[in-house]
């Protein structure tokens, strides 16, 4: 727990048990699964603000603890027979109220109306026996005492502002009767039906086209203007992060590894980890080059974490720190610059000097 | 084709074109929709509804669209896993539109292909040395110092050890077992390796080394690839030319250069001014952003005339009528458009707008762009970019209602 002190002191709040000013604070956030092989620590440790109106884009591999985060801050580790194989500590503050330990009665509440969430397969997120509609129409009533004819004028009023043709007509549709796009339009109607102040998204455009991933990358920017709300927007691509995100946070093994504005992210990205990213991705805006320049080996299993420097074995600057570091100490997030923290033992002349002269200009 | 009638077209043709190793025309490929007792086709999907491709020797063809355009399909039917409707496809001249399943059989050695799935395409109960040396045993070849020893010599030369030989396929990840089934599609030094979205289940870092891989390959053994992709980026990275697929037909297909620094297209266009950059700088710099609105019409009755013309915003009367040909309208540069962007216009008498040409597509322009704190994009009217075809007076739009 001396890690707790060690990041609440990064955020700047000393008392854990203060209320925090951001409209979303998570600090120092926990999430472990106890399983035959170990403990699976999906999480471990992550602090993040973020304020309305902002959006935080999550990145990192698979099984890096994206998701696990985004279903963290919606409580929904807990439900079920889920709720008993999971160990969660750390605090999760919306709007000045404090989830992890509350009433599971009290988060359920704020289900679906202060916060609310799109799933990447909308296929299997809505349920495919009830029309869209009545799924919209329960969602609202959950939350509003009215009657169902005005639930109901409230769906159709969803499905026309997220952009579905007819909606009047496509209210009584079924979900397999609507193409993956619209399924994803439909599933945001959902989900903004009730005007939540925080929308977490993951992965919302991974099983679309580019096409139709513009038009809902669009739509979201559009809602979060029109509504003022808060989004953490989770996904692996980064070419979307540079399009919708103000902020950056990147998940190595459980934990962040950077975290910053988001051009400092682009521009001046202080972790190898990603620099890695930037340079696996072949880019569309320029001159090709003849190699992109891959993480080399495997994603960490989240059982056995490396010691040290969680990205250790993968880091090809791993042995410039003086002595066994990186292998035993792990790295804590520090301030860079501004809102700029990254988790790395190189000295920060040595992170720019690399940036500069050796990953940029391959880039 | 006879072997002397492609002496001629290549000696006919620039002395950089290389050999011809795949040339498909008219390939079509339908599947019948059957109904009632007596299952009587009522209609059937155009997955592939006439493509004319060649492939040559050594360059890597890349094939982009959006799901459901045919483009797996179409990698299907040009490897003989699935029957051709009509068409023919010719494989080092010989044509093999109707060989038989022994009739491909030898031919199976220099044709391979790589699947998207690495979980689905290896069986589970297998070893990966029995995976690997699956093509040996079925094509009866005993490779110089026996089976094992070429097998493992496969598994380093796509980066795995050579003691994964008696593992089986849950003990790998997904980068690593997408590396097997390139190492099993490699194993008979294959002239044409066709590839269904090799790297798309995975990992950007992963992705990244399989990339490199594939590369890597190409060169040293002199492979050709078609690689069929829906990432536009991957496909820019691996591909010498690029075949754009929209409803089962090629609706553009060029040099990698040409199409990404001109498509002329307007479908190349919107798809490729749709792809996320990865630089928020180009944010507010980015020129416009076609967003094509509304999904791909079904493949079961697919748009007449030009397929495209219910989301284009170039949309005229003929391109309704009229199904535009795949010209050569520049070299290098085939392209089936009336009303092609950066190239002189296959229909310049044609100028009326369809009505919904006008609703077809929002752009988004620069000047549209807030400030990067409080981004959310205004949407501006739908305007053509290219007012010039234009209708001056508005009535006369209505006309096609």
């Amino acid at each position: 727990m001396t890690e707790l002190s060690k990041t609440g002191a990064a955020v700047g709040e000393p008392s854990p048990s203060n209320a925090p000013t951001a409209f979303l604070e998570v600090r120092d956030l926990k999430v472990h699964f106890p399983t035959d092989d170990g403990l699976v620590k999906s999480v471990d440790g992550l602090s993040f603000q973020l304020e309305k109106g902002k959006t935080l884009s999550i990145v990192g591999e698979s099984g890096s603890g994206k998701s696990v985060t985004s279903l963290a801050i919606m409580g929904l580790h807990r439900l079920g027979a889920r709720g008993k194989n999971v160990q969660m500590s750390g605090e999760i503050w919306l709007d000045g109220k404090e989830l992890v330990g509350a009433d599971p009665d009290e988060v359920r509440k704020l289900r679906g109306h202060e916060m609310a969430m799109i799933f990447q397969d909308p296929l299997s997120a809505m349920h495919p026996y009830y029309k869209i509609g009545n799924q919209i129409v329960e969602a609202y009533r959950v939350h509003h005492d009215v009657s169902k004819k005005v639930a109901r004028k409230r769906a159709i009023e969803m499905l026309d502002r997220v952009g579905i043709p007819e909606p009047g007509k496509r209210v009584d549709s079924y979900p397999h009767e609507f193409s993956g796009g619209m399924r994803q339009r439909a599933m945001i109607a959902m989900a903004l039906v009730n005007n939540p102040e925080l929308l977490i998204a993951d992965e919302p455009t991974t099983a679309l086209d580019v096409t139709v991933q513009a038009q809902i990358l669009d739509l979201i920017r559009d809602l979060q203007k029109e509504f003022g709300s808060a989004v953490v927007l989770i996904t692996h691509d980064l070419g979307v992060v540079a399009e919708i995100a103000d902020e950056v946070l990147v998940m190595y093994g459980g934990r962040c590894v950077e975290r910053g504005p988001v051009d400092e992210i682009f521009e001046q990205p202080q972790h190898p980890y990603t620099w890695g990213l930037l340079g696996s991705m072949p880019r569309i805006d320029r001159e090709t080059s003849d190699r992109l320049i891959p993480v080399k080996g495997q994603p960490p299993s989240l059982i056995n974490v490396p010691s040290g420097c969680a990205f250790h074995p993968r880091c090809p600057y791993a042995d410039i720190p003086k002595g066994d570091v990186t292998r035993t100490v792990r790295p804590e997030l520090q301030q860079v610059a501004g809102g700029h923290f990254s988790a790395c033992h190189l000295s920060q002349e040595d992170r720019t000097r690399i940036w500069t002269e050796e990953i940029a200009p391959k880039l | 084709m006879s072997d002397t009638e492609k002496l001629e077209q290549g000696s006919a043709k620039a002395a950089d074109e290389r050999e011809v190793l795949l040339k498909v025309e008219g390939l079509v490929k339908h599947f019948p929709i059957k109904k009632g007792i007596l299952q009587r086709q009522v209609a059937a999907v155009k997955a592939v509804d006439g493509l004319d491709f060649e492939v040559r020797k050594g360059e890597t063809l890349g094939v982009v669209g959006e799901s459901g355009c045919g483009k797996s399909t179409m990698g299907r039917v040009i490897t003989r896993l699935q029957e051709p409707t009509a068409g023919s496809i010719h494989f080092e001249g010989q044509d093999i539109t109707r060989l038989s399943a022994a009739g491909m059989r030898p031919l199976r050695r220099d044709i391979q292909m790589i699947f998207q799935d690495p979980y689905g395409s290896l069986n589970p109960r297998h070893t990966i040395g029995s995976i690997v040396s699956a093509p040996f045993r079925l094509q009866g070849v005993e490779p110089e110092g026996g089976v094992k020893k070429e097998v493992q010599r496969l598994l380093e030369l796509v980066g795995l050890s050579p003691e994964h030989f008696n593992r089986y396929p849950h003990e790998f990840s997904g980068g690593q077992r997408q590396r097997i089934g390139i190492a099993r599609a490699l194993a008979l030094k294959p002239k044409l390796v066709v590839a269904d979205e090799p790297v798309s289940a995975l990992d950007v870092s992963i992705q990244a080394q399989v990339v490199n891989l594939m590369d890597d390959l190409q060169k040293e053994l002199g492979l050709t690839y078609v690689i069929i992709a829906h990432d536009l980026s991957v496909v820019r990275h691996v591909s010498d030319r690029i075949a754009v697929m929209y409803l089962g037909k090629i609706v553009e297909l060029a040099d990698r250069s040409s199409l990404y620094e001109a498509p002329m297209h307007p479908y190349t266009k919107a798809l490729m001014s749709a792809v996320p950059v990865p630089d928020p700088k180009r944010r507010g710099a980015k020129s416009e952003r076609i967003l094509l609105k509304g999904d791909v019409p079904s493949p079961i009755a697919p748009p007449s005339g030009c397929r495209f013309h219910t989301r284009c915003w170039k949309a005229t009367e003929i391109c309704k009528t009229t199904e535009p040909p795949l010209l050569e309208l520049k070299p290098g540069q085939q392209v089936a458009c009336h009303h092609p962007e950066n190239a002189e216009d296959q229909a310049p008498q044609d100028t009326v707008l369809l009505s919904a040409a006008r609703e077809a597509v929002e752009l988004v322009t620069p000047a549209a762009e807030a400030t990067p704190g409080a981004r959310g994009t205004a949407r501006p009217a739908p305007t053509d970019p290219q007012p010039k075809t234009e209708p001056e007076d508005d009535p006369q739009e209505s006309t096609d209602k």
